[in-house]
């Protein structure tokens, strides 16, 4: 209990590492220096200080969306097991919980979006669901699979008891998480959250209209984002326990750190994807899912 | 575990074939493949011998270096547009390949195999492997894919064999990598010719090819 709640205090502290280290790698791989690795906490910083502007055109949802994403980032962090597999909180069926609360935050992020009344953001909101249609049932199914393999319906029994002994579902299930990571993240081949170009922005184009701690809260639920899914790929990866808990931590931290070196890699060796070809993208996760479950059951 | 590692990667590569659009990509996945079937006799073989040693080193020169060389040769050299058309489109193949999966473990499952197949995953991916090899070559337009079919087809069969391994004498092994060897040199350099003659190789077009002069031509000529 108590290693379950150190686990969440460090996932708020250190969230907003990982999209430093991905940037450093970036930077390293393109040959600049880059920017310092606590920026983000710079930028959460400079932009708390900040007031926040409303358009009159907004209503209540406007200001409910980045509230609500966080709102609901938290209380996966409470279900979503961490170091040595186990959660603060746990029950039979929170697989189920845990993506529905993605679902909610998708829904309140493309609300406030919809609510600025601007046809940009509006294409913004079409494209993030059109996504979703692919990489929510690919999550689903890969936590289905799990879920089946081990006999277990809640995430931190799923996570505590996998071993390497059937690696092949594990191998495809972490295979489409990392997929759905990359896109749920709006990680490079889907979607570049570092340019503004209006033809292919899929997350940015939909916070546009926020600033002060509105933009900060956003910011900083993304890197949460990137954390709690991040865990899951982890968790499928490499499920190694050595019930001590400094070692056990120190594990997970490096498989976090390693995972946002690989996207960071990922990010540099690839170009973005054509609109068109995101689905093709998505579609092989869900395939892979598909397959891992076909595996299990049969 | 490592054998069951190789054999997912070896799933994977298959839905790489069916899902990449790219023909450079294309070749590269099925060099990945070609190594990943070459690694595969030893791991199987269970202790190091010479025999499954040389297996893996032949099949790994020849599918994992040659072939992919070959091919980006001839991509080259013919000119190529670096695009698959597929007469089916990406996101209804990879659903396709799926299927093909489903239906090859359900076939793996009613066939009475005997007791030496020991790594029970082999079969179904090989099979599937195989069906992909043929879905490519059905679905996609150019000869260059079509060779790719046939080798993603070829090694769905090395890895079949793979699994009789004990059995079967390494000369046949290599009979068959000879064979295949020659057929593919074989069709890089017709496709290099083929596209020197009629500017593509598209196969669609290329059934114009007979004596008879189709009737639209014949109009114009009268006219």
């Amino acid at each position: 209990m108590k290693f379950a709640l150190l686990n969440i205090i460090l996932a708020l502290i250190a969230a907003p590492l990982l999209s430093g280290i991905i940037n450093r790698v970036k930077a390293m791989f393109a040959g600049r220096k880059g920017q310092p690795l606590f920026q983000l906490y710079y930028d959460l910083h400079k932009l708390l200080k900040k007031s926040a502007v409303f358009s009159p055109a907004t209503t209540f949802f406007f200001w409910a969306g980045p509230l609500t994403g966080f709102a609901v980032l938290a209380g996966a962090l409470l279900i979503v097991p961490q170091a040595q597999g186990k959660a603060f909180i746990q029950f039979p069926g929170d697989i189920i919980l845990f993506i529905y609360l993605f679902g909610l935050m998708r829904f309140f992020t493309v609300v406030s979006a919809m609510d600025t009344g601007s046809s940009f953001e509006g294409m913004g909101a079409s494209r993030e669901i059109q996504f979703a249609v692919f990489a929510e049932p690919a999550l689903f199914l890969g936590l289905v699979t799990l879920a089946r393999k081990t006999a277990n319906l809640s995430l931190s029994g799923i996570y505590s008891s996998f071993s390497w002994h059937d690696s092949t579902v594990l191998i495809l299930v972490s295979a489409a998480f990392f997929i759905i990571f990359l896109a749920e993240n709006s990680r490079l081949p889907v979607d570049d959250p570092n340019t503004h170009l209006e033809l292919t922005m899929i997350h940015e184009v939909m916070v546009l209209d926020h600033s002060g701690p509105d933009l900060a809260v956003i910011f900083y639920s993304a890197s949460l984002k990137l954390w709690i899914l991040g865990s899951l790929v982890i968790g499928a990866i490499m499920p190694i326990y050595t019930g001590k808990i400094i070692f056990d931590e120190l594990i997970f931290l490096s498989g976090m750190a390693v995972l946002s070196i690989v996207v960071g890699i990922v990010e540099s060796c690839m170009a973005r994807l054509k609109l068109l070809k995101v689905p093709q993208f998505l579609i092989v996760g869900f395939a892979l899912a598909i397959i891992a479950l076909i595996l299990q059951i049969m | 575990m490592v054998i069951n590692i190789l054999i997912t990667f070896l799933l994977i590569t298959n839905i790489g074939v069916v899902a990449s659009g790219r023909l450079t990509y294309c070749i590269r996945v099925v060099a990945v493949q070609g190594i990943v079937i070459g690694i595969l006799p030893c791991l199987i073989y269970g202790k190091l011998a010479l025999l499954p040693i040389v297996i893996a080193a032949f099949t790994i020169a020849v599918k994992g270096i040659i072939f992919p060389l070959l091919l980006g040769w001839s991509l080259k050299t013919a000119q190529v547009e670096r695009e698959v058309e597929p007469l089916v489109s990406y996101p209804f193949s990879i659903i396709i390949s799926v299927l093909i999966f489903a239906l090859s473990f359900w076939l793996s499952f009613h066939l009475s195999l005997p007791e030496s197949f020991c790594v029970s995953l082999l079969v179904p991916v090989a099979f599937s492997t195989i069906m992909t090899g043929l879905f490519v070559i059905v679905s996609r337009v150019k000869a260059l894919t079509q060779v790719l079919g046939y080798l993603v087809m070829e090694n769905g069969i090395y890895a079949f064999g793979a699994a009789l391994l004990r059995e079967q004498p390494l000369l046949v092994e290599l009979g068959v990598l000879l064979d295949m060897f020659v057929a593919v040199f074989v069709m890089g350099i017709a496709i290099f010719h083929i596209s020197r003659e009629f500017d593509h190789i598209d196969t669609h077009i290329l059934d114009n090819l007979s004596d008879r002069i189709p009737a639209d031509i014949r109009t114009t000529e009268e006219t």
